[in-house]
């Protein structure tokens, strides 16, 4: 259709004169808008300023309370305390020097904590509270109150901080919270605003770490209004967070804390598991440190205090710590013998003392060779040359391979910091690791639990429940959570043959019930609580032709870090196994003396469920039994029960 | 064949378009989507990646489409116009059936790995419509009755759509957008006289009906009303944001606190910081300069825009043109009055400023078609 041109005129008429009513609607709008601005951004500037600057308000976030731990009675092993503390924000404080001078007249402070505390503050931005001082006591924190109205910017409040009641006892299983650090912020992706919160304290170490997304919480907020100092006038409303989940133990905090004292001051540690459920019941590395110095953030002198003790304290050597296993690896030897075929039951071999092996001479642990020798026998006097005889016999791998289906180089999965796999070497390994070929003399010292074989008390304790109940029993330290209680892991049989776990029992009990076996001074002469074990030395040095030749010089002459390892893994009672235990002590000297004695205590604390009767021990010991008791510093589960309710 | 298509030999071909673009106008919603950059690396709190590149993506995908829309004859838009109604129309139905539900609002679709927001379709689609519309009827007629019940319809059937999803803001501007396009068609005066005077007592009745079983509007649309005409009624409510976008402008003053400094979406009293209160951040930050620039700058494209049209004498392309510069200007007014507290708060982004992919890519598509107008117009 072609418009007419007269119509196409008028069309353009119309649109022109409508498109200029437009532009001027616009350039009202304009106006208007531009008016408003003009109101708003240039007359009444001051007023909105003032209100932005004092904006009345602000939301805060609300730390949640953190998870507690109690161990399986119910016992408090961590906690939240009321820490009273002082804040300061930039913003809010203005001339900041000012108000930190006149504060240090309330509060003592000292030149250097001030020069960071100036520091810290500049460096963060100027509405973040900075925390200037916690754990005041009342006096103090009633001073800073009551001066508030003329110190801007300072804000007292009352937080919760973690406590550890038990002291030391659970250090390295629980291990500590502290100050969230830069790096612990960078390694999270996404982090939760509230690690921003100055002070606000992460787990670090143990099942403080490993739970820390449940611990912790979800935050709550509050809405405040403040006056231009920053000075929260009223609440206005609050959403309360979550508080964290509640974590239920397996260990037993007075099992813990008898071991830890029996242990006393030596470089050791012990695992108590239950040999049915795998449940841990103790699990002690000593010497250890009081977590509580982490959370209040731990001065450097008792720090390096810490760090240069050659017992180190800070290390867990219970499940961090790798020995060589000495002769408690001998029952893996065996069953691995036994399991392959080639040895019987009855088999005997004739010890001389010692084994040529290609031309090197391998010694027994006594000189002048244990004679004849069956397999309870050898594991009752620990010969060693019966299992260096076996082992060549059997190899290297099956040894390996045995110890792995009896729980030991594996990783357990435990919620504790660096739980280690440990080492039951193979010739594959050894290719892969050095370059070189296995040599049957790496056997040998395999087969009595030196060379490459490394192991963690723990490892010991799983083989020796395992050893015990016949089950691939795996250990569990998390009864329950928020009381919703954790699946026990499946312990399936270890499709053992029962005649050969019989035969281990049987040489266990002669280690320490018979007359002549390595550990029987530590044995029990309760009858319902008999036990069953086995001792070990492992060598932390090689022993030379020259020092042979003078005469192998015994432990106590030697420096304390050259003295060897002592252990002892056992069981009881013998007949219906309840509780395992495994202890080793550092540079302690023989199993029999140095480790024994001890895992006897602690087993028996565990079975008879406090301080062992004297009855248990042999007669001839009782003397020295009870002065030993008398000498520990327990604690005392009656002063303790307000533990129970202490929040 | 039209007057448009009898001139064809006069039109540019091929890449030679390119000069004939109305580039002040290209040039004005780079610098206006380049000022929203800005903002959205700024409120949040200076980190790229959460809104500022996404939407620097589809600003240059955005662009594309642009010229490509410019590239492609007016004639061909303006036959089309009807179709891009009817689907507009169709996808608002299905965003009825089949949408997703966000904040309480039946408002997206998911089309494949692209969510769409129909009613950002709607608005442009109504404008090409109703020119389209009065580019076929005699101008003799704009007038009459019959022949202005028939675009009122067209702009009320979305309308409808879009309330029931329900969406105040976009029905206002969809009533607004259709209103500008009957307006610079030439219809009588007499009727927007009227129409303004029955919206008066329609918003009397709506009061009115308060508490009714008839109650026309929901209820926290009632609430918003209540806290426009005193925000410090509930100040922690509905009338915070209010309250606390207002503090944001005004403490801007003359030049602002400068940027990033701005301490009210610092510290987060800003609500939809991102979205639709992103101008009270400008103002704060860059104070009355800043927010006044902006302001100034989308004057500018509106009047390039009426420029353009009043030298076009192709009667749709002169309509489009004015119908898609208007529609802009008002949703710029429509949101500054707001954030301002001129008028009540409703959904109202920011055109090209506010962060939202739909709304960006639709509105630089729309300018593809005033491209197209200006590139073959007549000469």
């Amino acid at each position: 259709m072609r418009r007419s041109a007269r119509k196409a005129q008028e069309s353009s008429r119309q649109i022109t004169r409508r498109g200029l009513m437009l532009g001027a609607a616009q350039a009202a709008m304009v106006a208007v808008l531009g008016l408003r601005m003009r109101k708003m951004q240039l007359e009444q500037a001051e007023e909105f300023r003032l209100l932005a600057d004092g904006n009345s308000v602000k939301i805060r976030l609300i730390p949640p309370a953190r998870g507690l731990i109690h161990d399986r009675n119910g016992v408090l092993i961590a906690g939240n305390e009321q820490n009273y503390r002082v804040t300061i924000t930039r913003e809010d404080a203005g001339d900041v020097d000012t108000v930190i001078a006149d504060l240090r007249r309330l509060i003592p402070l000292s030149d250097d904590q001030t020069a960071e505390l100036l520091e810290e503050i500049r460096r963060r931005a100027p509405t973040a509270p900075v925390t200037i001082a916690d754990r005041l006591s009342w006096e103090e924190f009633s001073r800073i109150a009551v001066n508030a109205p003329a110190l801007p910017g300072i804000t007292p409040d009352v937080g919760l901080s973690r406590a550890y009641p038990q002291g030391p006892d659970f250090a390295h299983v629980v291990g500590y919270v502290g100050p969230v650090s830069d790096y612990d912020l960078g390694q999270i992706e996404n982090p939760d605003p509230l690690l921003h919160i100055p002070k606000f304290q992460l787990g670090k170490l143990g099942i403080e770490a490993k739970f820390e997304d449940q611990l912790r919480g979800r935050a709550g907020q509050r809405r405040v209004e403040v006056n231009s100092a920053g000075r929260e006038m009223r609440e206005l409303g609050r959403q309360m967070g979550e508080p964290g989940v509640n974590l239920q133990l397996t260990l037993d905090y007075r099992l813990q804390n008898y071991a830890a004292a029996r242990m006393g001051e030596e470089s050791a540690a012990a695992v108590v598991m239950d040999v049915q459920t795998g449940d841990l019941l103790a699990i002690s590395s000593s010497p250890a440190f009081d977590p509580n110095l982490f959370v209040r953030g731990i001065s450097g002198p008792d720090y390096r205090a810490l760090m240069e003790n050659d017992h180190r304290p800070l290390a867990d050597k219970t499940v961090q710590g790798l020995y060589p296993p000495g002769s408690t690896y001998k029952m893996v030897t065996a069953l691995a013998a036994l399991e392959a075929g080639v040895i019987k039951p009855g088999e005997t071999v004739y010890c001389p003392g010692h084994l040529e092996v290609s031309g090197r001479r391998f010694h027994c642990w006594k000189r002048a060779g244990h004679g004849r020798m069956d397999l309870i026998q050898s594991l009752e006097q620990s010969c060693d040359v019966y299992y260096y005889d076996i082992a060549q016999r059997v190899g290297i791998d099956k040894i390996s391979e045995m110890a792995r289906r009896l729980g030991v180089a594996v990783r357990h999965d435990l919620p504790m910091s660096a739980v280690a796999e440990g080492l039951a070497p193979t010739r594959a390994w050894k290719q892969d690791r050095y370059g070189q070929a296995w040599r049957v003399g790496d056997t040998i010292n395999a087969s009595i639990g030196q060379g490459y074989v490394l192991t963690s008390p723990l490892h010991l304790a799983v083989m020796t429940a395992r050893i015990a109940t016949g089950k691939a029993v795996v250990p569990r330290l998390v009864r329950s959570i928020d009381g919703v209680e954790v699946a026990l892991p499946d312990a399936p049989d270890l499709d053992l043959q029962p005649g050969f776990l019989d035969l281990m029992r049987r040489g266990m009990s002669a280690v320490v019930n018979s007359r002549r076996g390595t550990a029987n001074g530590s044995r029990i002469v309760a009858a319902e609580w008999t036990m069953a074990g086995k001792t070990g030395t492992s060598q932390v040095r090689n022993i030379t032709a020259a020092e042979r030749a003078r005469g192998v010089i015994s432990n106590d002459q030697l420096p304390w870090n050259r003295r060897d390892h002592g252990l002892f893994v056992g069981y009881a009672p013998y007949d219906n196994p309840r509780y395992a235990i495994s202890l080793v002590v550092e540079h302690g000297g023989g199993g029999s003396s140095a480790a024994a004695p001890v895992a006897r205590d602690i087993l028996l604390f565990a079975l008879h469920g406090g301080v062992p009767p004297l009855a248990a021990y042999p007669e001839s010991q009782r003397g020295r039994i009870k002065t030993l008791q008398d000498s520990l510093q327990l604690i005392d589960p009656d002063t303790l029960s307000g533990g129970r309710s202490r929040a | 064949m039209s007057y448009l298509e009898a001139n064809l030999k006069t039109v540019p071909t091929g890449l030679r378009k390119v000069l004939y673009l109305n580039w002040p106008v290209i040039i004005l919603l780079t610098a206006v989507a380049c000022t929203g950059f800005l903002m959205l690396y700024s409120v949040a709190g200076g980190n790229l990646q959460t809104w500022a590149e996404p939407q620097m993506k589809r600003f240059g995908l955005g662009m594309v489409a642009m010229l490509v829309v410019a590239f492609v004859p007016i004639w061909f838009w303006r036959n089309v116009s009807a179709l891009v109604y009817v689907v507009a129309l169709l996808l608002l139905v299905a965003v009825e059936l089949f949408g997703d539900i966000g904040m309480g609002a039946q408002r997206w679709l998911e089309i494949g790995p692209f969510r769409l927001q129909p009613s950002e379709l709607m608005k442009v689609a109504l404008v090409m419509m109703l020119a389209a519309y009065y580019d076929w009827l005699d101008v003799s007629r704009t007038s009459r009755p019959l022949w202005v019940a028939i675009p009122v319809a067209l702009i009320l059937l979305p309308t409808a759509l879009v309330l029931k999803q329900p969406d105040l803001g976009t029905s206002i501007m969809l009533i607004l957008g259709g209103g500008i396009v009957m307006f610079v068609a030439g219809v009588s005066l007499w009727y927007f006289a009227t129409v303004l005077a029955a919206g008066a007592g329609l918003i009397f009745s709506v009061l009115q009906s308060r508490g009714t079983p008839w109650q026309l509007l929901h209820d926290y649309q009632f609430r918003r009303i209540d806290t426009f005409l005193d925000p410090g009624s509930d100040p922690l409510g509905a009338g915070y944001n209010i309250m606390q976008a207002q503090i944001a402008l005004g403490s801007g003053g003359w030049a602002g606190r400068g940027f990033m400094q701005g301490t009210q979406s610092r510290l987060n009293f800003l609500p939809e910081k991102h979205t639709d209160f992103i101008f009270t951040t400008l103002a704060e930050e860059f104070g009355f300069v800043g927010a006044f620039s902006l302001l100034m700058l989308y004057a500018l494209i509106l009047a390039f825009c009426i420029l353009s049209a009043l030298s076009n004498r192709d009667r749709y392309s002169a309509i489009v043109t004015l119908g898609i510069g208007g529609t802009l200007f008002v949703f710029v007014t429509v949101n500054m009055a707001m954030v301002m507290g001129l008028i009540p708060v409703v959904g109202a982004p920011l055109p090209l400023v506010s962060y939202g992919g739909t709304a960006m890519m639709i509105l630089l598509m729309a300018f593809g078609v005033v491209q197209s107008a200006h590139v073959h117009r007549p000469r």
